[in-house]
């Protein structure tokens, strides 16, 4: 590790590595996990993202930005993907790519949608479908780290079915000082409290922190929700200046 | 197949965060440059480069002041050099770590 950062340090660029799919795991129908072993990886900050390089044998190459999902530490690194169904690159990751194969990549990169483990502010995460990749690394490292900041996870998914890291997030998972909410937008289990819809400013007073509480808001998924997510926030007085969003782009969810 | 999708066909929600120039920009700075604050040469919004609105479907990457729509950058890759056209942006503030 001392050697590898230092000889980070002297490149100072970053550049691609070549990292080998050590196993995949199915989250949804559609989305699968990647854990990677990167020989090289110096380790992360909860939010930061990669990117993914892939070339064809023209030469013909292309590049999407995939957040981490994993806690950092040693040399593995998990990545989670939704097949996005006309999709360039996202198909390639959830579909054909298997253990043993190997994949380039850059990073951690991104200093600004990330949670600091010293901060001792309460922390609102409001994800979108696969937005809540980047918010289970902030959720995995404070697990890891013992802190006892408090967390609330307000996640808008389908259905049950399409519920990401559903064990880890579930009754099963539960940690101190960890709420966490499923709003579904198209179906909800049995006996539902709250009928299925869109995010709305009732579900953000109901299950976020009041304003006054100076929380740091982390906002993640697909353009859409983010925009309604952040403008919510902000009409409930939270401070613009608190609220990091994450902008997947037009799709997903 | 994806219902959001119909109302997501915008382009008002075909951007990306600046977050995702994050990589690029460490091809040839050495120091992450979306915690810097840029200043708008259109309306003079002063801001941290992640919170820009970035089209990475035109041609390089296109990104514009969340308040005023304005062009502020715009990256282009090509085999030998990239072009990072500033024009829009009248001053960047680049916070350095302490050593
Ligand atoms: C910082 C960051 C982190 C991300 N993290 C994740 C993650 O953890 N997991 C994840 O699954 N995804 C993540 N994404 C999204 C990811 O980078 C890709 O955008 C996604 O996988 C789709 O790529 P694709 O090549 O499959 O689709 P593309 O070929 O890029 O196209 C996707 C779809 O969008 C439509 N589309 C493309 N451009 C436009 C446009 N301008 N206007 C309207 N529609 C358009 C296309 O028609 C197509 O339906 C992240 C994005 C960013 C910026
Ligand atoms: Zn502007």
């Amino acid at each position: 590790m001392a050697r590898a950062a230092v000889s980070g340090r002297l490149t100072g660029r970053l550049r691609w590595q070549t990292a080998t799919v050590e196993d995949v795991r199915d989250e949804t129908g559609t989305a699968r996990t990647l854990v990677l072993r990167a020989p090289d990886w110096r380790g992360h900050a909860a939010g930061q993202h990669v990117d993914v390089r892939l070339t064809a044998e023209d030469g013909y190459s292309t590049q999407r930005s995939y957040s981490l999902a994993s806690a950092p530490g040693g040399d593995r690194i998990e990545l989670t993907v939704q097949r996005i169904g006309d999709g360039e690159v996202s198909p390639y990751l959830v579909d054909v790519l298997e253990a043993g194969d190997q994949l380039e990549l850059r990073g951690p990169v991104g200093g600004w949608f990330v949670w600091d483990p010293a901060d001792p502010s309460p922390v609102l995460l409001m994800a979108g479908g696969s937005g809540v990749v980047p918010l289970m690394s902030m959720i995995r490292t404070r697990r890891n780290v013992g802190s006892r900041v408090l967390f609330r996870l307000l996640y808008s998914v389908r259905t049950p079915e399409e519920r990401y890291y559903a064990r880890e997030l579930g009754p099963g998972g539960a940690q101190g000082g960890l709420d966490i909410t499923h709003l579904y937008t198209r179906s909800a289990p049995e006996g539902p409290r709250r009928p299925p819809g869109r995010l709305t400013e009732d579900d953000v007073a109901a299950y976020g922190w009041p304003a006054e509480f100076a929380p740091m808001c982390f906002v993640c998924g697909p353009t859409g929700f983010v925009e309604r997510a952040a403008e919510i926030l902000v009409a409930q007085g939270h401070d613009p200046q608190r609220i990091r969003t994450e902008r997947f782009g037009p799709v997903g969810g | 197949m994806r219902p959001t999708q119909a109302a997501g066909t915008t382009t008002g929600e075909a951007f990306q965060d600046g977050n995702v120039l994050a990589g690029p920009f460490r091809e040839f700075f050495t120091t992450d440059l979306t915690t810097a604050t840029g200043t708008c040469a259109a309306c003079g919004r002063a801001g941290p480069l992640a919170e820009l609105r970035v089209y990475t479907h035109a041609p390089g990457m296109v990104a514009r002041c969340p308040e005023c729509d304005a062009v502020v950058m715009r990256m282009v890759r090509g085999p030998e050099a990239a072009w990072l056209d500033m024009r829009g942006t009248t001053a960047l503030r680049i916070p350095l770590p302490g050593e």
